[in-house]
C-alpha cells in the first residue's frame, strides 16, 4: 500500500489527492530538488543519498545522456560532450559570451533566436536542451521518492537575472514535462527557508556567497508581505577565488611555476580541502605529489589564511554598502542577515558579516540546501497545501525598464528596483504633424542614451489619425509579470487604435554585464546629463527648423527680400551648427533664428487676425 | 483496545515533532472517504479534545477519536522506505479490502 505522510491538523488530503510540488535549485555547479514532507522542507537525495547533482550533462552518443556525477567523470576525456555550468549560457547570444575560447565547447548560433547552442555527439544542443536533462533528473528523483506525478514545481533563479534568462529557464523546466508554478529569486527562497515570513515585519539581507557569485539582497517584509527592496553583488567573486588564493600561496611557499594541468587541478583539489579544514581547525596540514616527483608539504594556519583572504572578504562589503543605499537603510535598520552558499560556512565570512551588520547572521540552515528549502515551501503553497495563512512574494527589476523618445534618448517608464509585478503607464505623443504611426523601442538601462542601453523589443502602432504635432495622446503601459516577463502595450487614446508585444528577448545579460551598466551609469552620470541636454536641444532645435521652412512655404510672401535673406541665412547658420553637438553654439543659432523672425511672425499673426475677422459685422463676433 | 507504533515509527515522528518545533503527538483517525470507502487520517497534534483517546507508544502520544478507534483497534503504524520514497504505513488488522493504492479500504 501507498506510504503516507504526516499532514498539519486539519488538511489531511482525501485519498489520490495529494497535491505533490516541489523546488528546485537549478545551480551552475549543483542542483538540488526538495518537498516538504511531514510538515517538513527536506532535500530529496538520490540512491547513493547524495542531495546534491552536479549540474553536468554529457552526451554520450545520439541516444545516451549522463547527468550529474556520472556525467562529470567524463569532463576530462570528452569535454567537448560534457557541458558544465550550462546556467552561463541560459539565453543568451554568442556576441554576450566574449571570449569563448576560455571554455571547452564548440559553440555555434541558432539562426532563429540568436541564441548560442553547443555541438555535441548528439547534434546541437541549446543551452535550455541541456539545462532540461538536469531538471529531468532531478524531476525523476522526485517522483520516485514522492511516489507519484509532480503537480508542479517552483525554480529558483539568480535575482539578477534578466527577461531572457527568465524565460530560458521557464521553457527548460517545460521541457522536462515540469509546470513551473513560480520563478523565484534565489534570496527569497532562503528568506522563506528560515522562516522569515513569519515574524510580522522587518528588513532582512541575504548574503550569498557561492563558488564562483557574490549576490547581496535586501528584503523588506510587512505584514506577512515579502519584497525585494534592492539587489547587488559580483559575478567574479566566490568560494573558488579562496581556493585561489591557498593555490598562490602554496606555489610560493614551495618556489613552483608553470605546472602541468594535471597539477593545477590537484593543487587545487588540496586547496580547497584545506579551506574546509580551516572551518573546524586552527591549522591545517597540506601534502602533495606533482607528477614530476615533488613532494608539497605545507602548514597553513587559520590565521594566515584569513590574511590572504581578507581583500576578497572585503570586496563582499562594497556591494553590501550598495545594497544598503539603494534600499535607502541603515545597517541598523537590517534585522536579520541570512547566509546562502558553501563558502559562508568559513568563520572568517560570518564573522566579517556579523561585524558589518553588528549581529549574527542566520547560519544554522545547511547553507548549501537553503535555497531549495525555501523554493520547496513556497512549491507547496501554490500547489494548494497550505490555505490559510498564504503570503505573497514581490521581487524587484534589476535594471531600469523604457522607450526610445526623440533624438535617441531614453525614457525610464518602470525604474530600477521597483517591485514586480508591476505595472506603469506614461502618455507620450506625436511629434511631426499628421504622423499616423510611431515606433516603440523598449530598452533595458540606467543611460541617458538610447546607444548605451539594451535594446529589448521594437513594434510599431499604426492607425493614428492626423493631428497636428503634439496632439495625439499615445498611452504606453510597461507590465512586468510575476516572473520578471514583460509586456508593452501603447494605446492611442481618441482613436483607441492598440498595438502590443510580449518582450522575450533573443538573448540575455550577465551579471557582469548588468554591474558594469549600473556602473557606467554612475561614471557617466554627468556626461549622460550633457548628451541628454544637447540632444533635447537638437530635437528642439530641428522643430524650429521645421517651423520656419513651413512658415516661409506658408506666408513667404509677406516678407521683403532683404527680410528673407536675413532669416534664410541664420536659418542655413542654425543647420549647420545642429551639426556641431555643442550646446552653446545651438542655443546662439537658436535665439539668432528666433529674433530674425519676429517681426515675420507678427506679420503672420496679423494676416491670421485679419483674414479672421475680414467680412465680418463686429456683432458676429463672439467677444 | 489500543494502537501502537513501531520504534522505528516513533523514532521518526519523533524527529518530525522536533524539526517542526510544536506538537503533543500524532492524530490518527479515519474518514469516510476515498475510493473504497474509508481513509486513513495521519497528521500532526496540536490541541487535545476532550473526547481523545490518548495512547503511549515507544514515548510518542498517539490521539484518536473514539468513533476511529473500532476501525483502526489493534493497527500497528509502522515507517517504512521503499526505493526512495519513505512514509507511514497502517498495519491494519481491521481491514478486508482495500484500493489498489491502498490509500482507502473497507472494513
Amino acid at each position: 500500500m501507498a506510504l503516507l505522510q504526516i499532514s498539519e491538523p486539519g488538511m489531511s488530503t482525501a485519498p489520490h489527492q495529494h497535491r505533490l510540488a516541489v523546488g528546485i535549485d537549478l545551480g551552475t555547479t549543483n542542483s538540488l530538488v526538495a518537498t516538504v514532507r511531514n510538515g517538513i522542507s527536506t532535500v530529496l537525495n538520490d540512491e547513493q543519498g547524495r542531495a546534491m547533482l552536479p549540474s553536468i550533462v554529457r552526451y554520450v552518443d545520439a541516444q545516451k545522456i549522463l547527468v550529474g556525477e556520472a556525467a562529470q567523470r567524463g569532463q576530462n576525456d570528452d569535454p567537448f560532450n560534457t557541458i558544465s555550468s550550462v546556467k552561463r549560457f541560459m539565453g543568451r547570444g554568442l556576441a554576450d559570451l566574449g571570449d569563448t575560447s576560455r571554455f571547452p565547447y564548440r559553440f555555434i548560433t541558432d539562426s532563429n533566436t540568436q541564441t548560442v547552442q553547443l555541438r555535441t555527439v548528439a547534434g546541437a544542443k541549446s543551452p535550455v536542451e541541456v539545462s532540461a536533462e538536469i531538471l529531468k533528473e532531478l524531476r525523476t528523483r522526485a517522483e520516485l521518492s514522492l511516489g507519484g506525478e509532480l503537480v508542479g514545481a517552483v525554480i529558483t533563479v539568480p535575482a539578477y537575472f534578466d527577461d531572457a534568462q527568465r524565460q530560458a529557464t521557464k521553457d527548460a523546466a517545460r521541457l522536462a514535462g515540469l509546470n513551473v508554478l513560480r520563478l523565484l529569486n534565489e534570496p527569497t527562497a532562503a528568506a522563506i527557508a528560515y522562516g522569515l515570513d513569519n515574524a510580522a515585519e522587518g528588513v532582512y539581507a541575504v548574503y550569498d556567497l557561492g563558488g564562483g557569485t557574490f549576490d547581496i539582497s535586501i528584503l523588506r517584509l510587512s505584514r506577512g508581505v515579502f519584497e525585494v527592496l534592492a539587489t547587488n553583488g559580483d559575478s567574479a567573486l566566490g568560494g573558488d577565488d579562496f581556493d585561489q588564493r591557498i593555490f598562490c600561496w602554496l606555489l610560493e611557499q614551495n618556489a613552483l611555476s608553470a605546472l602541468p594541468a594535471s597539477d593545477t587541478r590537484l593543487l587545487l583539489t588540496h586547496a580547497r580541502t584545506a579551506k574546509e579544514q580551516l572551518t573546524e581547525h586552527n591549522d591545517t596540514r597540506i601534502t602533495a605529489m606533482l607528477s614530476d616527483g615533488r613532494v608539497i608539504d605545507s602548514v597553513l594556519s587559520q590565521t594566515q589564511f584569513h590574511e590572504m583572504s581578507n581583500n576578497l572578504l572585503q570586496r563582499t562589503l562594497q556591494p553590501l554598502r550598495r545594497a544598503l543605499r539603494d534600499a535607502a537603510l541603515q545597517v541598523a535598520d537590517v534585522n536579520g542577515v541570512v547566509m546562502v552558499g558553501g563558502a559562508t560556512r568559513m568563520p572568517q565570512v560570518q564573522r566579517a558579516v556579523g561585524e558589518f551588520f553588528a549581529q549574527t547572521p542566520l547560519t544554522n540552515l545547511d547553507p548549501d540546501k537553503v535555497v531549495a528549502l525555501g523554493a520547496a515551501i513556497q512549491a507547496n503553497l501554490l500547489a494548494g497545501n497550505r490555505g490559510a495563512d498564504e503570503w505573497l512574494l514581490l521581487d524587484v527589476i534589476p535594471l531600469s525598464l523604457g522607450l526610445e523618445t526623440m533624438g535617441g534618448l531614453a525614457e525610464k517608464v518602470i525604474p530600477r528596483n521597483s517591485t514586480i509585478p508591476t505595472a506603469r503607464a506614461q502618455e507620450f505623443t506625436t511629434y511631426k504633424d499628421g504622423q499616423t504611426a510611431m515606433s516603440i523601442h523598449v530598452v533595458q538601462g540606467e543611460r541617458e542614451l538610447i546607444s548605451d542601453c539594451r535594446s529589448l523589443a521594437k513594434f510599431e502602432l499604426r492607425g493614428i489619425p492626423a493631428m497636428v504635432a503634439g496632439a495625439a495622446r499615445i498611452r504606453v503601459t510597461f507590465q512586468v509579470d510575476a516572473d520578471g516577463l514583460l509586456s508593452v502595450a501603447a494605446r492611442e487614446m481618441r482613436s483607441g487604435v492598440e498595438a502590443t508585444i510580449e518582450v522575450k528577448p533573443s538573448y540575455g545579460l550577465v551579471d557582469a554585464d548588468i554591474a558594469r551598466m549600473l556602473q557606467e551609469s554612475g561614471q557617466y552620470a554627468k556626461e549622460d546629463m550633457q548628451a541628454r541636454a544637447l540632444r533635447e536641444l537638437q530635437t528642439e532645435a530641428n522643430q524650429l527648423v521645421d517651423a520656419v521652412q513651413n512658415a516661409l512655404l506658408q506666408d513667404g510672401d509677406l516678407l521683403t527680400n532683404t527680410q528673407r535673406a536675413a532669416i534664410t541665412a541664420q536659418l542655413e547658420n542654425l543647420q549647420t551648427c545642429l551639426a556641431e553637438h555643442d550646446t552653446q553654439i545651438l542655443q546662439r543659432a537658436m535665439t539668432a533664428l528666433n529674433d530674425a523672425t519676429v517681426n515675420f511672425a507678427q506679420a503672420r499673426m496679423d494676416k491670421s487676425v485679419a483674414s479672421a475677422l475680414s467680412g465680418k459685422k463686429i456683432s458676429d463676433l463672439d467677444i | 483496545m489500543s494502537i501502537s507504533m513501531t520504534e522505528a515509527a516513533a523514532k521518526h515522528v519523533q524527529n518530525f515533532i522536533a524539526k517542526r518545533g510544536k506538537g503533543l503527538g500524532l492524530r490518527i483517525g479515519v474518514r469516510t472517504t476515498g475510493c473504497s470507502g474509508m481513509a486513513y487520517k495521519l497528521e500532526f497534534a496540536d490541541v487535545l479534545s476532550d473526547e481523545d483517546l490518548q495512547f503511549q507508544s515507544h514515548g510518542v502520544t498517539l490521539l484518536v477519536d473514539p468513533k476511529s478507534l473500532p476501525y483502526i483497534d489493534g493497527m500497528e503504524l509502522d515507517f517504512q522506505r521503499e526505493g526512495l520514497n519513505e512514509g507511514f504505513k497502517f498495519n491494519n488488522p481491521n481491514v478486508k479490502n482495500e484500493c489498489g493504492c491502498g490509500e482507502s479500504f473497507q472494513v
